[in-house]
């Protein structure tokens, strides 16, 4: 209790919410801005962090990611182009309303889901990672070998696209995570007697390069169009009417809250694939599946909340094994490994006050979504009119001395833009970016709980499954691998079978 | 720029070949079976493995187009230059920012990339001062961000 006290102090303390204050104009506005993500938003946030303590450092991250993941919704709903990719699933569906006269309150729509779906997460990511943290304290290198095995298969799985480019990722990034000192030998692999490498790649001059400069060299590979909001005239305020529609998809909206937040909690998914799956399963269940597509606010309620639980579910394994929920928290991890916290059960023991000052932040930021956001749609038009050609060169400058604050160095610069370079690259064909995010953040952790794992097993690869935990885990994480080999085996069978018969 | 999974599948072999070949100089420790060339090596299989797979499924499809489709911007000249102007920009702001200074290499930077993606020099000019000041001040002086003054540096405030 009296942790929870302290917390409560220091998310209270003005200079805190000063800067969360700052950091939702800055999402409202990352969000609503078409081509720039909220995982963008985390990466031209951090070299704010470097100079701040962990409490407020993690809550502007958490306030800015909520106000962008509703903000992405604006452009969505009236220009069909959506501010993020979490708004991408039903930005059709929202528009379609905006024809018909009903922008605003498919926005509104968006807003209050938004904001009761981050409100759940956070409920289950307050009640969920003390209890897991308990349990995580028993585990050893073996187990956490597991865990990170777990969850980079389930990055490669889950990932957009095909499965097989995504192991590419996952590979590459692993392969970036070995560059460096490696921890047994003390041997510089892959540094090419460069002593900036010797240390590793850094990880906030690539985030900021495959976040951010790969969505500015996209935005000057396009065609750009310019916005521009036409359409009828609006007949609903933001709020009018809103109550009878909530209440009315009352079980969608707690739908929707509960797989984005089991969504978030899995390595690799986010906010976009939550909101994708919610959207389908509710025209799947809907009682009036044909008057989908046509500006129908019931996807909305659904997927709309949805996204945003999704961001508080990522937090879950993230700050009980260290383990990215999705690419945001895969940065929130680097910064708190900047910041001495390294995450894991054993901060729930030593400053819980910090982990509850987290999901506290999270309520406080979710609740004042709902009147920020009602800010941010009634200057929608102001701030779509905001030209990109001016906007991209200073995010780029953004990221030039984000890049270099890091350690004061222009190779953090040429690193972001190599980065940018490949991850743009990626996406043009096909290669999804998270899992490299992850196999970059996981690669360490993996090859180190592997190697001090060894020396306590004395190289008997059976020691991974000596301890009851790491072998359910382990025997888990075989079948996860062996599932696509056995159905492709069943399928030939099968087809066999059909072919001589 | 869309290539086709053969061609990305063949690079990745060749990486990790290169990538293997020179893991072989790595030291092994005495009496443990797994060094720093472990996690490497495994890396080089799996990409290996997944480059043949590309290559399959990619020579699968090889009549379907070409191998390598330039995107649509490599056809349209202004935005070959633009894209230049963006990565070549940056690059030249690693080496002339420590010499030239922060504030003056960063205006002119954005300045032209502004013009170039379509904005009226009388309005790049002003906005990409106050950005270049204003980040220049928020960084250096509120954060202490060592940002070089370089020609600058006489009249530094």
């Amino acid at each position: 209790m009296d942790a929870i006290f302290k917390a409560v102090a220091l998310i209270g303390e003005p200079y805190t919410l000063g800067v969360m204050l700052l950091a939702a104009a800055f999402g409202l506005f990352v969000g609503a801005m078409p081509g720039l993500s909220a995982t963008m938003a985390t990466a031209l946030l951090i070299p704010f962090t470097f100079f701040m303590e962990p409490v407020p450092a993690i809550a502007i991250i958490v306030t800015a990611v909520a106000m962008a993941i509703f903000a992405g919704d604006i452009p969505g709903a009236l220009l069909r182009i959506p501010g993020t990719p979490a708004s991408a699933a039903y930005c059709d569906e929202a528009y379609a309303m905006t024809k018909k006269g009903f922008g605003e309150r498919a926005l509104g729509v968006g807003l209050v889901t938004s904001a009761i779906g981050g409100l759940t997460g956070a409920v289950v990511l307050s009640l969920t990672a003390p209890s897991l943290a308990e349990f995580a304290i028993q585990f050893s290198s073996f187990e956490y070998f597991w865990l990170a095995c777990l969850g980079l298969s389930c990055a490669v799985v889950i990932s957009t696209g095909s499965t097989l480019k995504g192991f590419v990722s996952l590979l590459l990034g692993l392969f970036v995570a070995t560059i460096g000192i490696d921890i047994t030998a003390g041997y510089p692999r892959f540094t090419f007697g460069s002593v900036e490498l010797m240390g590793g790649v850094s990880f906030i001059p690539a985030m900021i390069g495959m976040f951010a400069i790969s969505e500015v060299i996209r935005y000057v590979a396009s065609d750009r169009r310019s916005m521009k909001i036409d359409g009828p005239q609006q007949q609903s305020g933001v709020f009018k009417g809103l109550g009878p529609i909530l209440w009315r998809y009352k079980l969608n909206i707690a739908r929707g809250s509960g797989i984005g937040a089991i969504v978030g909690v899995l390595p690799g998914a986010g906010a976009d694939i939550a909101a994708w799956i919610s959207f389908a399963i509710s025209k799947r269940f809907s009682k009036e599946p044909e008057k989908f597509g046509a500006g129908h606010p019931e996807g909305l309620t659904d997927s709309g909340a949805a996204n945003n639980a999704a961001l508080a579910g990522a937090w879950v394994p993230a700050t009980v094994f260290g383990i990215p929920g999705d690419s945001i928290t895969a940065i929130v991890i680097g910064v708190l490994y900047m910041k001495g916290l390294n995450p894991g059960p054993m901060v729930f023991l030593n400053s819980p006050e910090l982990i509850y000052a987290i999901f506290l932040s999270f309520f406080v930021a979710n609740l004042a979504l709902i009147p920020l956001g009602f800010v941010a749609i009634k200057s929608s038009r102001r701030l779509l009119s905001i030209p990109q050609s001016m906007l991209m060169p200073i995010i780029l400058l953004f990221c030039i001395v984000g890049a270099f604050a890091i350690n004061n160095t222009v190779f953090g610069v040429g690193l972001m833009l190599v980065f940018g370079v490949i991850a743009w690259a990626m996406e043009e064909n096909g290669f999804p970016v998270a899992p490299a995010i992850l196999g970059i953040v996981l690669g360490a952790m993996l090859e180190d709980n592997f190697m001090s794992s060894m020396i306590k097993a004395d190289g008997d690869l059976m020691g991974f499954f000596s301890r009851p935990i790491a072998a359910t885990l382990g025997v888990a994480t075989l079948l996860i691998w062996a599932t696509p080999l056995l159905l492709m085996l069943w399928r030939r069978l099968r087809r066999r079978g059909v072919r001589s018969a | 720029m869309r290539v086709n999974d053969a061609v990305t599948g063949a690079i990745l072999i060749v990486f990790a070949l290169l990538m293997m070949t020179y893991t072989r100089t790595f030291p092994r420790l005495h009496g443990q079976e797994y060094g720093p060339d472990l996690f490497p090596l495994l890396i080089g299989a799996g990409l290996l493995i997944c480059g043949g797979l590309l290559v399959i499924r990619g020579w699968a499809v090889r009549r379907d187009g070409p191998l390598v489709v330039l995107g649509a911007w490599a056809r349209d000249r202004r935005r070959v230059i633009d894209l230049a102007c963006l990565v070549g920009g940056v690059i030249l702001y690693t080496q002339l920012s420590e010499p030239v200074g922060f504030i003056p290499v960063a205006f002119v930077l954005i300045a032209v990339l502004m013009v170039r993606f379509g904005a009226r020099v009388a309005l790049a000019a002003p906005v990409a001062a106050a950005a270049t000041l204003a980040v220049h001040t928020m960084f250096a002086k509120v954060l202490l961000v060592p940002l070089p003054w370089g020609l600058l540096l006489p009249v530094a405030w």
